[in-house]
């Protein structure tokens, strides 16, 4: 088999005193959806947050563990180099409200000052706009503001602005749960096409879109990982009682 | 139901919404009044000459404020360059740190020097800067208006930051970008209308302040661009020629405070007319 993109090994993390994820062990392979689901309080958000290091923002967060990305120990390279490598989706769009639409897609590299000509700008803007489906309905209002876009445009634009630094891998902290139904279906349709170039890890409480999107699916409870297997094989046939609990809506 | 008698209800809520009006119209009135007579006291003073010439000796007719003029915009000018950057910078780590025990004792340092006297702070700088340096400045008067600036400016950049959401440093944190970069180049730009009033506002708050240049910029009756010789101002002058007996310099006085009082007015119009136009929809 392949190298797994992430590998946890033994991971922890705590908030305080509060263990919040629990000795977590998981190979994320290249190239696939993964979806992270439980219910509320189940660690899944915690451990997305660990991957690219934003939980230590936290006053008092701290974790311990293996955290491998392509083998390479995530917690000893500088948390700039891991989130370049790892972009990142957030459960509310949050564009940079003082940017052009066209800003905000390069906004990693404009605010980073990495120098760009004016061709190879137009170029990351068109394709990473293309890639997140969000292309045709702004190409005539690149300059505007991004905040005057939709909620699920302002979404889309969220992950155009992720994918233009060419992550290997995008962390999506339940991208649609703040967005309706149609702009749901738009950025899930999405997935299938930016998993051919990306690893998408997916939080979500919503298991109709875990087994809509994902390949894999890992189920998170009480901060441990109770179950990591095939979608299908986990919606189907599930070997844990509490994922079976909860996929039939038993608990939630 | 209860018999209620809604006339009377309706009376009640009418006369207290007469009351709520007229108080708030009476605020308004003793602005409008000052307004009013400095500019009928004032307006007749002001001409080509007032503008552009330094006073004459007592006796003499005519002769303008232009010393104090130039010395206040000086005097503020540099005053600005000393306390813009460090109230900004001192605003941005307070509303990044919120419980670190520096924040604490910098935040009630900013409180208590908000109230601290101005003729107070006059003293200092006048023991800190005019007796060593033997002479009295412009540059110390300028220092002593910078202390009074920081309050304003640091508690407007911490409000102002404070309203970003957090989401935003995460945004851009997610990105790759160095904290330095994300408080610079994405919180820092968000509140840049916030930023702006408090320096604006900060400004017109220390224009017309006559105490701390008392004993440090003390005043200068020629023209003078030397920071480290004494330099007139318009409060300062407004303070000496008001207080005289001569019927000349009184009418200096009246013009020099029409235009204090017009620059203070059009700073402030200048903060609304900012906060509107900087302003970054969140």
């Amino acid at each position: 088999m392949e190298r797994p993109v992430i590998k946890s090994v033994n991971f922890n993390a705590f908030f305080g005193t509060n263990h919040v994820v629990k000795n977590v062990n998981i190979e994320i392979p290249k190239h696939n959806a993964i979806a992270v689901m439980g219910p509320s309080g189940c660690g899944k958000t915690t451990y997305l947050r660990c991957i690219n290091r934003l939980h230590e923002l936290t006053d008092g967060a701290t974790s311990n563990g293996e955290m491998l990305l392509n083998g390479e120990e995530v917690y000893g390279m500088h948390p700039i180099f891991a989130r370049l490598k790892i972009g990142m989706v957030f459960q509310r769009p949050n564009p940079f409200p003082n940017l052009s639409i066209y800003d905000n897609v390069i906004a990693g590299y404009k605010l980073n000052g990495l120098k760009l000509s004016k061709a190879e700008k137009d170029n990351i803007v068109e394709q990473s706009l293309t890639k997140a489906a969000l292309w045709n309905e702004v190409k005539d209002s690149i300059h505007k503001k991004g905040t005057f876009l939709s909620g699920g445009q302002q979404q889309r634009l969220c992950i155009a602005r992720a994918i233009a630094m060419e992550p290997e891998v995008l962390l999506l902290d339940e991208p649609t749960s703040a967005l309706d139904p149609i702009s749901t279906s738009s950025i899930e349709e999405l997935f299938h096409d930016l998993k051919k170039n990306y690893t998408l890890i997916v939080v979500t409480h919503n298991m109709q879109q875990a087994a809509r999107v994902s390949d894999k699916t890992a189920f998170f409870y009480m901060g441990e990982l109770v179950e990591y297997d095939d979608t299908k094989t986990m919606f189907t046939n599930p070997k844990d009682t509490r994922t079976q609990n909860y996929i039939t809506g038993r608990f939630s | 139901m209860r018999n209620v008698n809604i006339k009377y209800r309706v009376a009640k809520s009418k006369s207290i919404q007469i009351i709520i009006v007229l108080l708030a119209f009476i605020v308004i009135l003793p602005l409008l009044a000052i307004i009013l007579y400095i500019f009928k006291e004032g307006a007749t003073k002001i001409n080509w000459t007032f503008l552009t010439k330094i006073p004459k000796p007592v006796g003499e007719a005519g002769g303008g404020i232009v010393n104090a003029l130039l010395g206040s915009a000086i005097i503020v000018f540099v005053a600005s360059i000393i306390a813009i950057p460090i109230g900004i910078f001192t605003g941005i780590y307070l509303s990044e740190n919120k419980t670190s025990k520096l924040a604490y004792w910098s935040r009630l340092s900013v409180d208590i020097l908000q109230g601290v006297p101005s003729i107070v702070i006059g003293i200092v700088v006048y023991f800190w800067l005019v007796k060593p340096f033997g002479t009295f400045s412009s540059l110390s008067g300028s220092a002593a208006l910078a202390i009074m600036m920081l309050p304003i400016l640091i508690r407007s950049t911490e409000e102002t930051l404070k309203m970003i959401p957090f989401s935003l440093k995460e945004a851009g944190l997610a990105l790759g970008l160095p904290y330095h970069k994300v408080i610079l180049k994405v919180i820092v730009p968000c509140g840049v209308s916030g930023i702006l009033s408090g320096v604006i506002l900060s400004i017109a708050r220390i224009a017309g302040e006559t105490a701390p240049l008392l004993f440090t910029a003390f005043g200068n009756p020629y023209l003078s661009y030397n920071i480290l010789k004494p330099m007139h101002s318009l409060p300062l002058l407004i303070f000496n020629y008001a207080t005289s007996p001569y019927d000349d310099w009184h009418n200096l006085a009246w013009g020099a405070a029409l235009i204090l009082l017009t620059t203070v007015l059009l700073l402030n119009i200048i903060t609304k007319l900012t906060t509107k136009r900087w302003n970054v929809q969140l």
